[in-house]
């Protein structure tokens, strides 16, 4: 059995401990041994944006993070957006503008579209573009997504 | 992927002694060396990661020192830094180009040169704005090596065994000078240069000519590629369209391109011509806007 390393961090606002393979990347770390599947695998190589998660609050592609790089740092997740008073408005706007179909891309989305409302609370459309151009999808055409996008922000998430 | 160790050093001396062992690799951002790790285009048994040492994460600017970058500062915090942008703009246009949100939030510059790609974003500009390489041996030594030494073929660099990229050392830009980075791909975003152009240059003081330049080429070539016959060209000259035309002109003779996905050979050396002008124009503009 290769040796396991000790992590702690904080993921969805609660200090979590694991521990995991030196080669495991944190999205491996996340679906495999936490359970938390949210976060999708598409291309596992730094592409697509499927496996979208915030790390101290910047965004990355979980599969091009070891878990081990995660010690005393802050994980947010899909599951991490909704609160126990409902669905974040992002999360909201993605149903009511069809922004998805098959769902893959759609956390790497929404992760990624609360880091940009984070740091720019009214983006243009061409801002969110540009912003979500490290996030594929194969079947919307992009076009509800972005409206989805825009339209949260409107309403001020 | 296969069985790895990983370590994360505190110091440099840790650092580079992990680095002598067989099979150990520098980590930073990883967005190049994870991906390569886990397709096996890479071989690499011990993952030492470099970002709990101070010295890497530095990223400082001083009027007499000039800007001392830390191997592992990520994109983000280069492009949003504001004397960056004010004084090293060409830098600043290398690194926002370098993949999407989430890479810049982990690539690094100093990862980007290690990693040596011909078409990396962040090279042309270090080279013109007269970059340095600081490297730290397992002696404890300190060795410096201008950036366009530091790679000697595609994924290749002149580090051997325990060598550790530090930092780089860009000196204080000259007055009335400013740089620029440009890259040609098919698309806005998120793409490989299929040729990038880096330039800085300088003026006199009421502005009427140029005192210097450097041009530096990327993805013409086995390595990124200092131009410097087509900077000196510039040196004296009132930098008119026929003074950038020559510059051009000159560096698409030194251009080594090949032919391949991205471009044909021709394509390329005609590209050269075009974004060396380019620029050469927007640098220009810099230094006069302000």
């Amino acid at each position: 059995m290769p040796k396991k390393i000790h992590v702690q961090a904080v993921i969805n606002g609660q200090p979590m401990d694991f521990l995991c393979e030196p080669r495991q990347s944190l999205l491996e770390v996340l679906r495999d041994e936490l359970r938390l599947t949210g976060s999708k695998e598409g291309c596992n190589n730094g592409n697509c944006g499927a496996c979208n998660v915030l790390l101290d609050g910047r965004l990355v592609n979980s599969c091009l993070v070891f878990g081990a790089e995660v010690q005393g740092k802050a994980v947010t997740t899909i599951e991490g957006i909704a609160t126990a008073q409902g669905l974040h408005p992002l999360q909201q706007k993605f149903l009511e503008h069809a922004a998805l179909q098959c769902g893959i891309c759609t956390p790497g989305f929404i992760v990624a579209a609360k880091a940009l409302l984070e740091k720019n609370p009214k983006p243009s459309e061409e801002q969110v573009r540009h912003w979500l151009a490290g996030n594929l999808c194969r079947c919307t055409g992009y076009d509800k997504i972005i409206r989805a996008v825009l339209d949260a922000a409107r309403l001020g998430s | 992927m296969k069985e790895i160790d990983y370590a994360a050093p505190a110091t440099l001396t840790e650092a580079t002694a992990l680095l002598a062992r067989k099979g150990a690799r520098a980590l930073a951002g990883g967005t190049d060396l994870i991906v390569q790790v886990r397709e096996n285009r890479r071989d690499a048994e011990l993952l030492v990661d470099l970002k709990n040492i101070a010295e890497l994460n530095t990223l400082r600017f001083d009027a007499k020192e000039g800007l001392v970058l830390g191997a592992a500062v990520p994109c983000y915090r280069i492009a949003e830094h504001p004397d960056v942008r004010k004084r090293y703009p060409g830098l600043g246009d290398g690194v926002a180009l370098i993949g999407g949100v989430q890479i810049q939030s982990r690539a690094s510059v100093g990862g980007n040169l290690c990693n040596a790609s011909p078409a990396a974003d962040s090279i042309p500009a270090l080279i013109a704005l007269g970059a340095s390489a600081v490297i730290a041996t397992p002696s404890g030594t300190r060795d410096l090596i201008p950036v366009e030494k530091f790679c000697t073929g595609p994924g290749r660099t002149i580090l051997g065994p325990g060598e550790l990229l530090v930092h780089l050392h860009l000196p204080p830009p000259a007055p009335n000078s400013s740089s620029a980075y440009l890259r040609f791909i098919p698309r806005k975003e998120m793409d490989i240069a299929v040729v990038g152009v880096g330039v800085a240059l300088a003026l006199n003081d009421n502005r009427t000519a140029c005192v210097f330049a450097r041009i530096a080429l990327g993805a013409v070539g086995p390595t990124p590629l200092l131009v410097p016959e087509a900077g000196a060209a510039l040196a004296g000259r009132p930098l008119a369209e026929a003074d950038l035309e020559r510059a051009a002109e000159l560096a698409q003779a030194q251009a080594l391109p090949i032919s391949d996905m991205r471009g044909s050979a021709d394509y390329r050396r005609h590209l050269v011509g075009v974004l060396v002008k380019r620029a050469l124009r927007i640098a220009l503009q810099r230094v006069k806007g302000g």
